[in-house]
């Protein structure tokens, strides 16, 4: 029989604001800050205390779940979620439970069968835990616990089971990280946990509208560990559906060592969270003037950014994707295009292609960012404008933006300094292919009697006296002539 | 009438251990307050939102403003057990 996965995610993306969720406490890196540095009386659970919602958490997750095209609610709940794990420290987690702050929207995704959406269930927001560090010690195991996350805005985004496909998965997962980037609400490092997803999947006979039992799979902190798990429980599910057997529902974690899925113990169900409105928050109320704020603040969306370059600057899908996966990227791109053009640069591709090959590579190579390239958009646009004049060849352009990335120095300046302009000028290059056709009688003589490849060789020679600066164009040009006339004389001799 | 089992798994969410006879006391108040409830069940909400607050529906935001909490000795100069810096729990596992 022929199956067919069915597959959800979701997913919780800390909030990139400066301070917590419900208290004035900064967000901080956990990686950096000592351990319970970053805590107040609100975050760590003190009888008493009350919390207050930040105003940008909110207006980040409206900026999410307007690039989704939700449903707004124009008055959500806070509800609270209670269960007992020392990572929180009230004994519940504020959360959306019943009325969450958006609901229906969609997610665009492309994949290698064209453009569809997958459907976004709710968004809604949320506070982060504690971190809990496990410990084996001598007497016996137990647990550290930091407060520094307790409380830091969590956007949780849960998907429909619209998804059939690990190449879907992917794409939706990359297709959110780069929507929240592009946002700015979230920095979509998911090595440092600020970025999490969360995968159902069941698996069905193809065909067939029900649903198969579901099993939820948690800590996904890679899109390898999300893609390879999906993957691996597809299998294993159609495997224990061929052998006649029932799939559990249970809660798995991958386990990225053995790369299997792994059963989790102790998982309560939803009801035995016993959620209840919060009663110290009112409903939160989104006005129109507010919604219209944060929607006159939206920038440009990833497919928005897609179909325009591909439109505008006549991309092909490949260079598209690559230029716009992340907005510096793109931005440097148009400032490049723009300046290029002063340069008498007028195919956009072309910077395309010096961004996604050579300056790329440098840069990955030095391990940076677009951001920290040390040649400016303008001054790549200025070496393509010496290479589009014949003033330098490719491969002097390659190591002339190779000596920029190094030095921080301008186009012009090495060029000049290194006199590298190339020559272009008939009469010098006529002078250099006459010397290398009479250093080498014998290769001529092959040539002239139909060795073809000699040509290639002298070539090379007239490059090598030129030191590489001579225009190859007109190097071979001006070979070609002389060497057919030589082979011209001959038959007529 | 409540269950034994439901008293005990209620029990177990609230992380409570309970005698026979707490048992026995909270199979019949449990059930007394739900009773209630049922009763509440009998008006007529058609076409009523819930209720989610009592407080008038009225948006308090703070601006995204850091400020300095308590110090760490502060924090911890309650917890029973502290070690670097980090309260120190009875072993959890992951779930």
């Amino acid at each position: 029989m022929e199956y067919e996965a069915v597959i959800g995610l979701e997913v919780h993306a800390e909030l990139l604001t400066r301070s917590k969720m419900f208290c004035s406490c900064p967000v901080v890196d956990l990686t950096e800050a000592e351990p319970n540095t970053a805590v107040c009386e609100v975050c760590a659970g003190m009888p008493g205390t009350l919390p207050v919602v930040n105003r940008r958490a909110v207006e980040y997750a409206l900026r999410v779940a307007l690039a989704l095209e939700c449903h707004i609610a124009r008055e959500s709940v806070f509800a609270r979620k209670n269960y007992f794990y020392p990572d929180l420290p009230k004994g519940y987690q504020i959360s959306q439970y019943e009325l969450p702050l958006a609901t229906g929207g969609r997610l665009p995704i492309r994949t290698s069968h064209g453009e569809r959406s997958v459907r976004i269930r709710r968004v809604h927001l949320e506070e982060d835990t504690g971190k809990l560090t496990h410990v084996e010690g001598p007497e016996g195991p137990y647990s550290l616990v930091d407060l520094n996350r307790a409380g830091v805005p969590l956007l949780e985004i849960v998907s429909e089971p619209d998804m059939h496909t690990v190449e879907e998965v992917r794409a939706y997962g990359r297709g959110l990280r780069q929507l929240l980037r592009y946002l700015g609400v979230n920095t979509g490092d998911m090595q440092k946990g600020l970025l999490r997803f969360e995968a159902n999947v069941s698996v069905r006979p193809k065909g067939s509208q029900e649903l198969g039992t579901r099993v939820e799979i948690k800590n996904l902190n890679s899109f390898k560990a999300l893609e390879e798990a999906v993957a691996f429980e597809i299998r294993r599910q159609i495997r224990v559906l061929e052998a006649g057997g029932r799939i559990e529902q249970e809660t798995l974690g991958w386990d990225e060592a053995r790369r299997v899925t792994v059963s989790q113990r102790g998982k309560e169900e939803a009801h035995d969270y016993r959620y209840f409105p919060e009663p110290d928050l009112p409903p939160l109320v989104v006005d129109d003037d507010w919604l219209e704020q944060v929607r006159a603040e939206m920038p440009e969306l990833p497919w928005e950014k897609f179909r325009r370059f591909q439109e505008v600057y006549g991309l092909p899908e490949y260079e598209t994707a690559l230029l716009t996966a992340d907005r510096p990227v793109a931005d440097y791109f148009e400032v490049a295009v723009q300046a290029a053009r002063k340069h008498g640069v007028r195919e956009p591709l072309r910077v395309a292609h010096w961004m996604t090959g050579e300056l790329f590579r440098l840069l990955n190579q030095r391990g940076l960012s677009i951001e920290e390239a040390p040649v400016p958009p303008e001054e790549l646009a200025a070496l393509l404008g010496f290479l589009q004049r014949g003033d330098i060849n490719k491969n002097t352009a390659q190591r002339v933006l190779a000596e920029m990335f190094e030095t921080g120095q301008r186009a012009q300046s090495i060029i000049e300094a290194r006199g590298l302009r190339q020559v272009s000028d008939e009469s010098r290059i006529h002078q250099w292919v006459e010397e290398v056709l009479q250093a080498h009688p014998d290769e001529v003589a092959k040539y002239v009697k139909g060795k073809e490849g000699v040509a290639n060789w002298l070539f090379g020679q007239v490059m090598r006296k030129a030191r590489g600066q001579a225009n190859p164009q007109v190097v071979r040009k001006i070979l070609m002539e002389r060497l057919q006339a030589l082979r011209r004389d001959q038959a007529n001799a | 009438m409540l269950s034994r089992e439901e008293v005990l798994h209620i029990a177990y969410l609230a992380r409570l251990e309970l005698t026979e006879e707490e048992i026995e006391e909270y199979r019949k108040q449990l059930s007394a307050i739900l009773d209630y409830f049922e009763r509440l069940k009998e008006v007529d909400t058609e076409g009523i939102p819930p209720t989610a607050s009592v407080l008038p529906p009225r948006t308090v935001l703070r601006e995204d403003e850091p400020q300095q909490g308590l110090s760490r000795e502060e924090l911890l100069a309650n917890a029973p057990d502290v070690e670097d810096g980090q309260f120190r729990v009875p072993p959890v596992l992951d779930w």
